[in-house]
């Protein structure tokens, strides 16, 4: 299978008056044409700004991409000037955020919005961008879409200003698209129907898909490989029924064990995960997990592990294993 | 059920809220809590779930006279919150508190926390002088596994998890019987919510807490309730003991939402087909006739649309409100 965008050794660090923050450590991960590749981590453990930067999307300053690539088709985008980068982006790389109430602006018709992209993209007249956006509506579930392309964000719920998301992420077709948390800020029936969604749509147009929850309920169901991230590193990749069947990483396994399940019979005590997240500007000299590994040695607080095969697929940063 | 074993009980509790008026607008009625019946029994975690404006936090609040009730009666013990005010009311406050939701916004950024904590002590008249508040203090974030040393820290040097500690520890600070958790985990991440849980059962065990639980969550609600109520459009549609919830759901907006959770296990979740409901909860403005949920149920027949199904109790202590469910 070969890869359509592939990421490779990329490191951004934020630079704030309170110090460097260690956002991105060096990551490492490939997207398969027509596959799901789910990134896991908590908030701060650099999941999100992982994607923004392959994408040039974060504020520079204060933040700055220190190296890597990021290579879309063979073409690196962190080294596309940004007319050429521009033609990418919202083209053949999408992007759905997190919150619908704010990634949409307030004061245009959903129409406007929609069609803006097509316009940019695509040598269409205005008839044929209405007329495209009409059909990606409709495919994402609005009804009447002629006549809510009138409508303003605040007349649609958050469920189907979700859905417009969506349908303005697909709006070009693109070949990668990278959901941030798209059903975070959503209600548990209407997260089913967005995933159902997406998982309905990603079949039908064959695209690769990034997407980056905490929710491992979420990524067992939907996608093919996961890579687990913490502190900025990228801590297991594995296809996802490895990464459930067997987990390696002591904060795998320990991320796992935590989760109640709905399925489980007797009342049984939640395994914690004891200390908190660590201080991006201060990271440990060694492996960022180690404060809190149930399974630390002596060397962990000193060497940092580098992302090794453990088994075919299989890859995993810790010295147990190394 | 003896009457003794109850701590709380509810009678058609109504909230509604009037909306702002406009030059060319009428005022209209939110109907977000409209008539809710149930009872929590001493030292039991009552589960509360439903989605978001489904008037769950409403009930809460309501409960502890946050809100005071548009109709129907709050008993505790015997006494009835509605009716009461002033410094009457405020001897039951001592034994009922609050958790908020965001750690964040729910923590005066310019006290330390030992004034935080220590602010309730001080109003009840509780904690004697300054000295021996703080002191109590102290005790208190020992209690939630806190360093007691950081009572004079204020709450932006604190993580969401920590803070949502200090958020507990005032709660406890009163010593009170009952305690509503609205929300209590869901701004914090997933590795630090079990640890929050966890304290939560600890605290209970110890000091014979009962808890109203308010969560969306459902496998964590299902985890940390006695029993779990579910809540729709400002109505509870079923209410069962924890383990008859995920076995045996009856109401069809139960199941929906039970078969809308994602199982963290990706042999199951590849495999199984949730029921998927159609578009969003009605508005709580203008509640459609009959069921509330008729507009998005699967089973909906001409009855639902016309008449309100009566919340009965169709198995021992097992109570739902549908048409279609029969003892």
């Amino acid at each position: 299978m070969e890869p359509i965008l592939e990421v490779k050794n990329l490191k951004t660090r934020f630079y704030t008056r309170d110090g460097v923050v260690k956002a991105v450590n060096g990551i490492s991960y490939a997207v398969n044409r027509g596959e799901v590749t789910a990134i896991v981590g908590e908030s701060g453990s650099g999941k999100s700004v992982g994607v923004l930067s392959a994408l040039r999307l974060i504020p520079e300053p204060p933040g700055k991409i220190e190296s890597g690539q990021a290579l879309l088709e063979g073409v690196d985008l962190l080294k596309l000037p940004k007319e050429a980068l521009r033609k990418k982006r919202g083209n053949t790389i999408a992007m759905i955020f997190q919150d619908p109430m704010t990634s949409l602006n307030p004061v245009l018709t959903i129409g406007r919005q929609m069609t803006e992209g097509v316009l940019a993209h695509k040598d269409v007249g205005r008839q044929a961008a209405r007329q495209r956006s009409i059909e990606i509506l409709s495919l994402v579930g609005i009804g009447n879409p002629e006549s809510r392309l009138k409508n303003f964000p605040f007349q649609f719920s958050g469920g189907m200003r979700q859905r417009v998301m969506i349908a303005m992420g697909l709006a070009c077709s693109p070949k990668v698209l990278i959901a941030d948390e798209p059903t975070t800020a959503l209600d548990v029936t209407i997260q089913a129907q967005i995933v159902a969604l997406m998982k309905k749509i990603q079949r039908e147009m064959g695209m690769g898909v990034i997407w980056i929850t905490h929710d491992l309920g979420i990524v067992a169901g939907f996608s093919k490989d996961v890579i687990v991230m913490y502190g900025g590193y990228i801590v297991e990749k594995a296809p996802v029924e490895l990464l459930f069947g067997n987990p390696l990483h002591p904060y795998t396994v320990g991320l796992l064990s935590s989760l109640p399940r709905l399925d489980t019979k007797s009342h049984v005590r939640l395994k914690s995960i004891q200390g908190a997240p660590p201080d991006m500007i201060n990271l440990p000299a060694g492996c960022p997990f180690t404060e809190r590994c149930p399974q630390k040695m002596s060397q962990c607080a000193e060497v940092n592990p580098v992302l090794t095969q453990k088994e075919p697929e299989h890859e995993v940063a810790c010295l147990k294993y190394c | 059920m003896a009457e003794n074993k109850d701590l709380i009980v509810v009678e058609n509790l109504k909230k509604h809220f009037r909306t702002g008026s406009g030059f060319f607008k009428k005022r209209k009625a939110i109907y977000a809590v409209n008539g809710l019946n149930f009872t929590i029994r001493r030292k039991e975690t009552l589960g509360l779930v439903g989605e978001s404006g489904c008037g769950k936090s409403t009930t809460g609040e309501t409960i502890l006279q946050l809100y005071r009730p548009t109709e129907g009666k709050v008993l505790y013990g015997e006494q009835d919150l509605s009716k009461i005010g002033g410094g009457e009311l405020r001897k039951y406050r001592r034994k009922m508190q609050i958790i908020f939701q965001d750690p964040f916004s729910s923590l005066d950024p310019r006290m330390t926390v030992g004034n935080i904590i220590g602010e309730a002590l001080r109003i009840h008249k509780l904690g004697g002088n300054k000295k021996e508040r703080l002191e109590k203090a102290r005790e208190l974030l020992n209690l939630v596994n806190l360093n007691p040393n950081y009572i004079n820290r204020y709450p932006h040097e604190f993580s969401g998890g920590q803070r949502q500690r200090i958020g507990i520890a005032r709660a406890l600070a009163v010593t009170p019987e009952f305690i509503v958790c609205d929300e209590p985990i869901s701004a914090l991440d997933v590795s630090i919510q079990a640890q929050i849980v966890n304290l939560l059962e600890d605290l209970q065990n110890e000091l014979g807490l009962t808890y109203l639980f308010i969560a969306h969550d459902l496998s964590m609600v299902r985890h940390i309730s006695t029993r779990v109520a579910v809540m729709y459009l400002g109505k509870i549609v079923e209410l069962t003991p924890r383990d008859d919830l995920y076995e045996n759901a009856q109401h069809p907006y139960t199941k929906a939402l039970l078969s809308a959770v994602p199982i963290p296990d990706p042999f199951i979740a590849k495999k199984s087909q949730a029921v998927l409901l159609k578009g969003d909860v009605a508005n709580p403005m203008n509640p459609p006739k009959g069921c509330c949920f008729n507009t998005r149920c699967p089973q909906a027949e001409t009855i639902c649309t016309e008449i309100e199904p009566e919340y009965r109790e169709i198995y021992p202590s097992h109570y739902c409100a549908c048409h279609l469910v029969s003892a």
